[in-house]
């Protein structure tokens, strides 16, 4: 297997200069790129530190189990419900309920893919595609869902509505759109309402041709610049997703499936209640976030990365026809080989936002949502494990309780932890290419933000006071100089500081 | 006569500490009746995003309310703009890109729109709300009280001047 693994090679920092990216956005709280030089100014190695979930462990503690599917929305402002499905899954098991009754079951999947949906409209139409429609270097001022909203007014309004269509889904299943109480162990709290299901509905064939027109565009900008797609921020790398049964793409419950950097199947359908079977974590001093890899391999061989791109390469077909197309067509384009191109994620994103859409659909016209048992039970259980394919990949809860069902112990891993040694080898690759001598460009600093929002990753939870600055470069010489340093504002004015 | 029709939106994550400003905002003014002429719609959410530019539809008037880590105490007001801002990584907007947001949806302009800062400083999952953060809600409370007592934008715009005693919050 040659997966490159010299991101931490450094065998001392003596000697090299160390270039700091360091945002502080007043969303995401507070994330950072180091890139460490050796003494011919040659990226050496690379360090992309997030802070997440920190003192999560200790929120729960001593909180009765019950409370939690709601609890956990609070961690996270960008995905709340992939946070109460995973909850509510794991506590699932708890209360006995190995099997959902029908009715619960397809709400619970109607809320996850609405989430998936607003979640992926979000990410493409107000993220990635102003960088895509406009390219990297293009100005800041252009490179926004403003721009796009000037040049492309019917681009905008469709994001802005199918993202308002996936949170009126949620607000149906889960009653209300943050907060949401529709998930409870083992079941849900309630069936859908007719007329909600019904307004729904009336927009459902809607936002299912704007998700083509969606793939459609992405597909054509992928086209239009095939070789900086297919090579900027590329790596190899194992792959990690949740499958069905049968093999089809199934983002709310299934087995794990993983394959090698060549497509070759390394286990499949694997439950997931044991994952630390397959799945453990490395900790690194320089980090808060761990890197999990996959067992059998060891940290250096078995990390993998998650999310769209994995996904849609993972499973054997798409359960919607839409969807599956798109699917074919696109790993036709790997030409047998799977796709590692990190600006693919966009591609691959989009095939599922359709996949969620037709989803929606389907179970829009299916009336166990409107009636019929919500809630089972069985056999206590003091320990339980929910794993759910988020928006941005495979995201594990893991509770265990004390005999007077309290939380006891908790465990997350989210997508972003899993894509941790993932985004750092996007980013070397993507600074190999851009970094030029000493000076951090405002080139250098867009190519990097583009790797790494091709992940979509979450950086914090859901902190977010007005008036923090989005975005500082600094360079830093051997000696702890700093010798260079850029600061994006919020408005998107560009301040270089003095060295 | 047709009433005001005022949105008022708020944001923030109650489990973070000052960053609950919002909500706690939210929860207070939505226990209060209309005065006559004024017919009040609320909207909570963990953070602003594309899609609240549709609450924005219909109304004559927008008060976004959120902590501010750099706001003047007890709180701060101003009129907002549509702006192009430079997130990060997206996800959360601001009240001026939300706006913009809204023209790129409607083709149209948005609705006269303000921002009350009530300003924070501590953001730790698991903190309440620390006690200098109540005081400067109570005061952004007692201010936007005056605020419905006249709800027009013209009254608005007085106290959002530079130099109005209400915009610094020293009321």
């Amino acid at each position: 297997m040659a997966i490159q693994v010299d991101l931490e090679t450094a065998p001392t920092q003596t000697g090299m200069r160390r270039v700091a990216i360091d945002p502080v956005s007043r969303v995401e709280g507070h994330g950072k790129v180091t890139i460490l030089l050796d003494a011919d100014d040659r990226v050496h190695q690379v360090r992309l530190h997030i802070v997440e979930f920190r003192g999560f462990e200790k929120f729960v503690q001593g909180r009765p189990f019950w409370e939690l599917p709601v609890m956990v929305q609070r961690l996270c402002g960008i995905c709340p419900v992939s946070h109460h499905l995973a909850a509510a899954k794991a506590l699932d098991i708890v209360v006995g309920a190995t099997r959902l009754t029908p009715t619960a079951e397809k709400i619970r999947r109607l809320m996850h893919y609405g989430q998936i949906l607003q979640s992926h409209a979000l990410h493409f139409f107000h993220l990635a595609s102003p960088d895509l429609l406009f390219g990297f270097d293009s100005p800041l001022e252009k490179r926004n869902i403003v721009g796009v909203a000037a040049e492309y007014p019917d681009i905008a309004r469709k994001g802005v509505l199918l993202r308002r269509f996936g949170q009126e889904v949620i607000r149906v299943t889960a009653g209300k759109r943050i907060h949401g109480t529709g998930a409870i162990p083992g079941g849900v709290n309630k069936a859908v309402a007719k007329e909600d299901r019904d307004l729904l509905l009336a927009d459902a064939y809607r936002m299912i041709g704007w998700s083509r027109e969606a793939v459609e565009l992405v597909k054509r900008l992928h086209f239009a610049n095939v070789g900086l797609y297919n090579s900027f921020g590329a790596f190899r790398s194992n792959m990690l997703s949740l499958v069905a049964p049968d093999g089809s793409l199934d983002l709310y419950h299934g087995g794990f499936r993983a394959r090698d950097e060549a497509g070759e199947i390394l286990f499949d359908h694997v439950d997931y209640s044991h994952y630390w079977d397959q799945i453990t974590e490395e900790v690194k001093p320089w980090s808060y976030m761990k890197f999990p890899y996959l067992k059998a391999l060891g940290p250096e061989q078995g990390w993998y990365k998650v999310g769209p791109l994995v996904r849609v390469q993972n499973c054997d077909q798409i359960p919607t026809p839409f969807a599956d197309a798109e699917r074919r067509e696109f790993v036709d384009f790997g030409g047998g080989q799977p796709i590692h191109a990190t600006l693919a994620y966009h591609w691959a994103r989009m095939i599922e936002m359709l996949f969620a859409a037709e989803e929606i659909k389907d179970l829009l016209h299916d009336d166990d949502l409107l009636a019929g048992e919500l809630v089972t039970g069985g056999t206590r259980a003091r320990r339980g494990v929910g794993v759910i394919e988020a928006p941005r990949g495979t995201l594990i809860h893991h509770y265990r309780l004390n005999a007077h069902d309290q939380v006891m112990r908790a465990n997350l891993i989210v997508s972003t932890t899993h894509n941790n040694h993932a985004m750092n080898q996007a980013i070397r690759q993507v600074a190999k290419r851009y970094l030029d001598g000493r000076t951090v460009t405002e080139g250098l600093l867009n190519h990097i933000e583009v790797a790494i929002r091709a992940f979509d990753p979450c950086l914090s939870c859901a902190t977010h006071a007005l008036g923090q600055m989005p975005l500082e470069v600094e360079l830093v010489d051997a000696a702890g100089a700093r010798v260079d340093a850029l600061a994006r504002h919020g408005d998107g004015t560009i301040e270089r500081c003095a060295g | 006569m047709t009433p005001t029709r005022l949105v008022v939106l708020a944001w923030g994550n109650e489990s973070r500490g000052d960053d609950g400003l919002g909500p706690a905002f939210l929860a207070a003014a939505e226990a209060l009746a209309d005065p006559p002429g004024l017919a009040t719609t609320f909207v909570g959410d963990f953070q602003l995003q594309p899609e609240h530019a549709v609450d924005l539809d219909g109304v004559d008037l927008a008060l976004f309310v959120d902590a501010s880590r750099t706001a003047p105490a007890p709180f701060g007001f101003r009129r907002v703009e549509p702006e192009r801002s430079a997130t990060f990584t997206t996800h959360g907007l601001s009240p001026g890109a939300v706006l913009d947001a809204f023209a790129a949806t409607f083709g149209r302009a948005p609705p006269a729109a303000f921002e009350l800062a009530i300003p924070g400083a501590s953001f730790e999952l698991g903190e309440p709300l620390r006690e200098r953060a109540r005081m400067c809600l109570d005061a952004a409370l007692a201010f936007y009280a005056g605020l419905r007592r006249d709800a027009s934008v013209a009254a608005w715009q007085r106290a959002a001047a530079p130099g109005a005693a209400v915009a610094s919050g020293r009321h």
